[in-house]
């Protein structure tokens, strides 16, 4: 294995325009999935008038705090559909968008450390087969084959019983995937504004007409809310509640090391997810913290969890420094699924609840949530992902399949 | 990490208790009479502000009792902190905590007693 070169830093690929007094379509947040949703709605629905608003930088806020994983190994059916098209639309893209942001199929193994996690893994395998989804289920020998740094040893506390491995799964450079969105949406005729942020609604009634901004008045035909984890904020602001909690979660880097880890490795029971940057940098996540907070900062016992299991998974490590820790704030539902859909206020469109998995789902979000936009009905992918589920009962409990603990 | 102190015990650190949520949640009065609304709002809806916010903790590797907190979700500073039989301390900012259409109703019609558990 050998270390791949980053691609150049980029040149400015984007405008900074001024906001204008309208559009068709306002985006709020800038992150992956409000620049997926500006970039389809340009490219599949032709609805090039449309602002994506952001508070703070382009792809500033969870889109350069998560540990850049892709996998389609969900359970359900309405998940295995949803993730598996964001999978083969990330196969695609960096020949699409003509950038090369180093999307690595190298695989994710989801480890079993106890009799359930291996009846767990076995199902899911299955269920991703029905729903033509790469999966294999590993024995302890084979996932030492993938993961030859993996401490697979029977005596340790937590023995490694197994795992479910996807080999199309992967990690990509995440700063790169926005900058390649956003230079596509760009070009097309989207407004990308940064530092503008949403302070509130304008209505007609139980109709959406326009948002209140930083920068002043934005008139908008609909409006679209990817906020992640400030989503229940502008939910407030604009008249509704969401079924969501916003949450701490943290992730850290290690220092720079050759290239040693060749696949992602995650564990749920002893809770930590590792892969390798293509730099060198160990890039490590845990769960939530278990309160509700807006800080972007995390508890340092969660850090503490995560670095013990990934030092018995990972006995190489054991001497590795932590260059940096931060923290996102993740939105997270009752069931661990996304919302996706209308609200109950007209024209008002929301892409939320990602909780902790956001990043892998960016293409697919942003490709159902422009056809939403676009059409006011949802695409048959989404439809299952409304709002109404919490009254209906037609939960998708996906807290297994999550992976990270919330 | 956060510095709790539990109403019995003294503050503690974080790892000693565990996160129960929003407080003052109370059952439904007359459940029979709630609609598929009304109950999506009980079991799934919780407020989730930027700022103070009543929530319930229990000290769970000591005395194992709950209590509530009120805490602000931005600066994590604990503002209150009161048992389950005492009303919640009337500070800034929490005031009111406006609940949307359907809650305010259950609030009201869930605990005849007039309690703040």
């Amino acid at each position: 294995m050998t270390a791949t070169p980053l691609p150049e830093h980029p040149d400015w690929l984007w405008r900074t325009p001024d906001p204008r007094s309208s559009y068709d379509v306002v985006i709020v947040g800038a992150g992956g999935h409000g620049l997926a949703t500006a970039y389809y709605l340009a490219r599949n629905h032709g609805i090039t008038n449309v602002a994506v608003l952001e508070k703070g930088w382009l792809a500033g806020g969870n889109m350069a705090r998560n540990t850049t994983i892709i996998r389609s190994n969900y359970l359900w059916d309405e998940s295995a559909a949803l993730y598996e098209h964001a999978l083969k639309l990330w196969e695609r893209l960096p020949e699409e968008l003509d950038y090369d942001f180093l999307f690595s199929q190298r695989g994710v193994l989801n480890l079993a450390h106890t009799l359930q996690d291996v009846r767990e893994g076995v199902r899911r395998v299955n269920a991703n087969r029905l729903n033509g989804v790469d999966a294999e289920w590993l024995e302890t020998d084979e996932v030492a084959k993938v993961c030859p740094i993996l401490n697979v040893s029977p005596t340790t506390r937590h023995p490694v019983l197994g795992g479910t491995y996807q080999p199309r799964a992967g990690i990509a450079k995440h700063d790169h995937v926005a900058w390649a969105l956003a230079r596509r949406a760009d070009e097309m005729g989207v407004d990308l504004i940064q530092g503008c942020e949403v302070t509130g609604f304008v209505k007609d009634g139980d109709r959406v007409v326009g948002v209140e901004t930083s920068r002043g008045r934005i008139l908008a035909g609909r409006v679209g809310l990817a906020g992640a984890g400030h989503s229940g904020v502008l939910a407030e602001r604009a008249g509704f509640r969401l079924p969501v909690q916003s949450h701490p979660l943290q992730a850290l880097v290690s220092e720079l090391h050759e290239p040693v880890h060749p696949t992602v490795v995650m564990s749920n029971h002893v809770h930590v997810y590792v892969s390798q940057a293509h730099k060198g940098e160990l890039v490590m996540g845990a769960g939530v913290d278990a309160y509700n907070g807006y800080g972007q900062r995390g508890s340092f016992h969660v850090i503490e969890h995560q670095m013990a299991a990934a030092v018995e998974l990972f006995p190489v490590f054991a001497r590795a420094h932590v260059l940096r820790t931060w923290g996102g704030i993740v939105d997270v539902t009752p069931d661990a699924s996304p919302i996706i859909g209308t609200t109950p206020v007209e024209n008002l469109y929301v892409n939320c609840g990602w909780g902790t998995g956001g990043f892998k789902a960016t293409p697919a979000a942003g490709w159902t949530f422009a056809h939403t936009i676009a059409t006011g009905e949802p695409h048959p992918l989404n439809k299952p992902f409304a709002l109404e589920r919490f009254t209906t009962g037609a939960l998708i409990d996906e807290h297994g399949a999550a992976a990270v603990a919330h | 990490m956060l510095l709790l102190n539990c109403p019995w015990c003294g503050p503690r650190d974080e790892t000693e208790y565990h996160y129960g949520g929003q407080a003052h949640i109370p059952f439904p009065g007359t459940p029979g009479d709630l609609t598929d609304e009304q109950w999506a709002e009980y079991v799934f809806y919780r407020d989730n502000p930027k700022g103070p916010f009543a929530e319930r903790w229990v000290h769970s590797t000591g005395c194992r009792r709950w209590f509530n907190v009120v805490r602000n979700t931005v600066s994590y500073e604990v503002l209150a902190v009161y048992r389950l039989d005492e009303p919640r301390p009337d500070l800034p900012g929490l005031a009111g905590l406006p609940g949307l259409p359907g809650r305010s109703d259950l609030r009201q019609s869930a605990d005849p007693a007039g309690g703040n558990r």
